[in-house]
């Protein structure tokens, strides 16, 4: 199905990523956020409060972050689709929803525009430290999706996918933009509706009698109801049967959070979103996500300049990691080079994946800027050596 | 139906239902969901009570059950969602009213009610209560009150009186407890009650009550905790619970929340306090928009479509 | 792959060009970076990025954002060393005028900055904005009669350009007053080039210091 045109703003824009983040949400067919202000943050539920009332939903500023990741969910299954938005102190406030949403298997979309942290840490300025915790942030085993935009056109496009691959695997679908790329005003397309592919929600259809909430169609991925459609389900927190009931036992637990972790597996294996610059050729590969991978990719660049084969492998969808293209790059190049704004997260991914085959050569930076391209470029060059 | 989900057969000669005799035939069970009886509450615990009354205010509210949403926190009363035959919610500890909040905005033609105990709905979830009651969110919130935090063990929560023993009082409760029903007025709810599990037919009437009235809605329930509260303070069993319920409380309708405070012995006002009309958050939301936006202004349009 | 500002009037593609737009609050300083921005991502067909500063040090006080420029995709989206600096303050003056690069162009609003060491090598403009601005009646357009200046000065972006980002930045009741302010400012940035091809240098308005054109 295609976007509905009433929330499309078709045109070219002059936007920031946080603006073109909210675009995406009202593209994508979200007619519902609930937040709590957080810098570096707020302009996309700023945006959404502007522009929601006459494209027909709602914005609801909560009393807290544990609100506003709750009330999204409560709206999910009232049948909208539903988002929040948050920064560094909210996102870890938001954990345990980001739980919840997973063994609900509620369809939602949580946007974290990074800062620096720990704690209030830099409220202004980037980092890309909170990669771990969308992946690992909530107790228990689950999974979730995460996308990483470099750009406000990305965050207007990934925001859509992101909505889109919520709806399809029913997961918690994480929008890991930083603090850079939130902020930076580029030029934005928003296509026409009719160009905008949109998943519907897989609504059931069978009848009350036959339904079971959770029981799992051929993708593993059960289909959906909302309240007030005379099914009357019963969804909870605890680990549960296909009823949706409550069952305190190993075999129901182990089913239930396998198939929570396998129904991403047809994502993580072939639908990983990348970006690769220059690997035909390349021996040492830079692999970065978000605004990094824009600074990296003048250090190949500069790199290339000076002989050295290097290229970009940039990850989109960081979770689920796209392992199996590191594997198989691991096998060709002589190094990676992973510069995050972070003290190295995302660089286990590729040396666990790695396994030894090549140099995992990580360049830290505890955020609050950039990382230099010739300190990328500095990595490069002792890579390849 | 086991014998806790009736264990306060106050009369049944007046009230066949409530005879635990009749259950084969109980009119509550269209509402509840058989195939998960038997229940986890202990015996002589009010909370399944408290359950029969709301079943029976829905069936005479005439509402349409498909229509009615049930969302709880956790902890005991929290697992009323789990029992009740409607669209039920279990959410995570203190939030059901913020999920509500979601719930019922996407949703406006569903009635929601929020079913938790005091523990989940005044401590961690306090600050959701008062923030929806300003913004008089059209949603019933049914505050089972035992006193104490039973789920775990009977720990000392927002309500248990002082001088009371917990598991984390030993020596006795020194902190002021909260009176629920002034800080619901102070917040702005447009109804306030509270009755007691003696008080099952003005509960049930109160709740009728509130399914038909917009905005936010409070009704607070005294009811025993005979394995925890009771035990560690030597107050009985579950009927004991019953007779000092009937010896302490009084009805005074229409009473200032600020005289209702609850103490370890004392007396227990109980009724109606609060029962005003106050615009509610969509009306108050779509009147500013109105006003502001004129015909550029869409009604919400929530749910999303199948394509 | 930087290009020296002396090619960047001559050249229909558009080369990197780093801007920044300094001064203190109030003063419009983000409105012309975007106008600048989008004259070139929208009605030039070319790149931009913009940035700015945020959080407790961008409400009053100082106010700084910046510009990329580009007829190729941006990759690092900061400046380091602008191509431009227009600056509207005496603190944003104090504390920018020395990354300008060698051979840069510096615009002023001339009434509020004060030039006591005028950097080496750089292109000097000098333009009355904040009166400019007033005598259209609203002091607070004096943002746009730089951006017009500056049209008119620098020749970076085409003029129409800046004019339409103008138009496409403004709520429509302000549209008006606003090319107005820009034609002002372009006008007198305009007259002031003339006078210096006429080999007229004002030198009290144009302070042109050639160390490495």
């Amino acid at each position: 199905m295609h976007a509905d045109p009433k929330g499309v703003l078709t045109g070219v824009h002059f936007l920031d990523g946080d603006h073109a983040c909210c675009e995406g949400t009202l593209a994508a067919g979200a007619r519902f956020a609930a937040g709590y202000p957080i810098t570096p943050s707020t302009e996309v539920v700023e945006r959404f409060a502007w522009r929601i009332p006459t494209v027909g939903g709602i914005f609801i500023q909560m009393e807290d972050e544990l609100a506003a990741s709750i009330a999204i969910q409560g709206a999910v299954w009232g049948g909208a689709k539903a988002f929040t938005v948050t920064s560094g102190p909210g996102f870890s406030l938001m954990m345990e929803h980001i739980g919840y949403a997973a063994i609900t298997e509620t369809p939602c979309v949580f946007v974290n525009v990074q800062r620096g942290g720990p704690s209030t840490g830099l409220p202004t300025l980037p980092a890309q430290a909170d990669m771990m915790q969308a992946k690992w942030g909530s107790h228990g085993d689950y999974s979730i999706i995460a996308l990483c935009p470099n750009s406000p056109q990305e965050c207007f496009d990934l925001t859509v996918t992101g909505f889109n691959l919520a709806e399809e695997f029913r997961v918690p679908v994480m929008m890991m933009l930083d603090e850079c790329v939130g902020h930076m005003t580029e030029k934005v397309i928003i296509p026409e509706s009719d160009q905008i592919a949109i998943t519907p929600r897989r609504f059931t259809h069978e009848s009350p009698e036959e339904f079971r909430l959770f029981k799992p169609k051929e993708d593993l991925v059960p289909d959906m109801v909302k309240a007030g459609d005379g099914y009357r389900f019963h969804v909870t927190g605890l680990t549960h049967d296909e009823r949706g009931y409550p069952s305190m036992n190993v075999e129901t637990q182990d089913r239930l959070v396998r198939r929570m972790q396998d129904k991403l597996k047809p994502f993580s294996n072939g639908r990983a979103l990348f970006e690769a610059v220059d690997l035909d050729d390349a021996e040492v590969v830079v692999v970065s996500y978000g605004i990094t991978s824009r600074v990296a990719q003048r250090a190949t660049q500069m790199a290339r300049a000076q002989g050295v084969r290097a290229g970009i492998f940039r990850i989109i969808s960081a979770w689920p990691f796209p392992e199996q293209h590191i594997r198989d790059l691991a096998g060709r190049v002589k190094a990676f080079v992973v510069p995050e704004l972070n003290l190295g997260q995302m660089v286990h991914e590729v040396e666990r994946h790695t396994a030894g085959r090549a140099k995992v050569i990580s360049v830290p930076h505890a955020g609050g800027s950039v990382h230099k391209p010739e300190v990328i470029l500095k990595a490069i060059l002792e890579a390849a050596r | 139906m086991s014998e806790a989900m009736l264990d306060t057969p106050l009369d049944p000669a007046l009230d066949p239902t409530l005879d635990p005799m009749n259950n084969a035939t109980n009119p509550v069970e269209p509402f509840l969901r058989m195939d998960r009886m038997p229940h986890i509450w202990c015996p002589g615990c009010g909370i399944g009570t408290t359950v029969n009354c709301f079943a029976r205010a829905l069936e005479s509210s005439k509402l349409d059950l498909n229509k009615v949403a049930i969302v709880s926190g956790i902890g005991c009363t929290g697992r009323v969602a789990g029992y009740a035959n409607l669209d039920s919610f279990h959410t995570t500890h203190g939030r059901a009213i913020p999920f509500a909040t979601g719930l019922k905005l996407s949703n406006p033609e569903l009635q929601v009610v929020v079913y938790s105990g005091d523990g989940d709905l005044f401590a961690i979830g306090g600050n959701h209560f008062i923030h929806a009651a300003r913004r008089n969110m059209d949603i019933k919130v049914i505050c089972v009150n035992n006193l104490t935090y039973a789920m775990t063990g009977g720990q000392t929560g927002p309500a248990t009186p002082t001088e009371v023993i917990s598991a984390t009082s030993p020596y006795g409760v020194f902190e002021p407890s909260f009176n629920l029903v002034q800080l619901a007025e102070a917040a702005g709810a447009s109804y306030v009650a509270r009755w007691t599990t003696y008080h099952v037919k003005q509960l049930a009437r109160s709740m009728e009550e509130v399914l038909h009235k917009k905005g936010f809605c409070f009704i607070e329930v005294l009811s025993p905790c005979p394995t925890l509260y009771q035990r560690r303070n030597k107050m009985g069993d579950g009927l004991d619970a019953m007779k000092f319920y009937k010896e302490v409380s009084k009805v005074r309708n229409g009473a200032s929340t600020g005289e209702c405070a609850l103490t370890k012995s004392g007396e227990i006002v109980v009724g109606k306090f609060v029962d005003r009309d106050r615009p509610d958050y969509m009306e108050l939301l779509n009147r500013q928009m109105t006003a502001t936006l004129g015909e550029r202004y869409a009604t919400p349009e929530v749910t999303c479509s199948e394509g | 792959m930087q290009r020296g500002l002396s090619q960047l009037s001559h050249t229909t593609k558009l080369g990197l060009t780093e801007i920044r737009v300094a001064g203190f609050g109030g003063q419009g300083v983000i409105l012309a970076a975007i106008v600048i921005g989008k004259a070139a991502a929208i009605f030039e067909g070319a790149y931009a990025t913009m940035t700015q500063s945020f959080g407790p040090e961008a409400r009053g006080g100082s106010s700084a954002a910046q510009v990329i420029l580009s007829g190729e995709p941006i990759l690092y989206p900061y400046v380091t060393q602008p191509d431009i600096l227009v600056v509207m303050s005496q603190e944003a003056y104090a504390v920018f005028s020395k990354q300008l690069k060698p051979g840069g162009i510096l615009i002023v609003e001339q009434d509020l900055v004060r030039i006591d060491h005028p950097p080496q090598g750089v292109r000097f403009y000098g333009v009355p904005a904040t009166r400019l601005a007033e005598e259209l009646g609203r002091k607070v357009v004096l943002n746009i009669v730089m951006v017009g200046f500056f049209a008119a000065v620098t020749h970076v972006l085409e003029p129409d350009s800046l004019r339409k980002a103008v138009a496409d930045s403004v709520p429509p009741a302000m549209q008006k007053l606003n090319l107005q302010a820009f034609d002002k400012g372009f006008e007198y940035g305009a007259e002031l080039v003339h006078r210096m091809a006429e080999g007229g240098g004002d030198a009290e308005q144009v302070l042109t210091l050639e160390s490495e054109a």
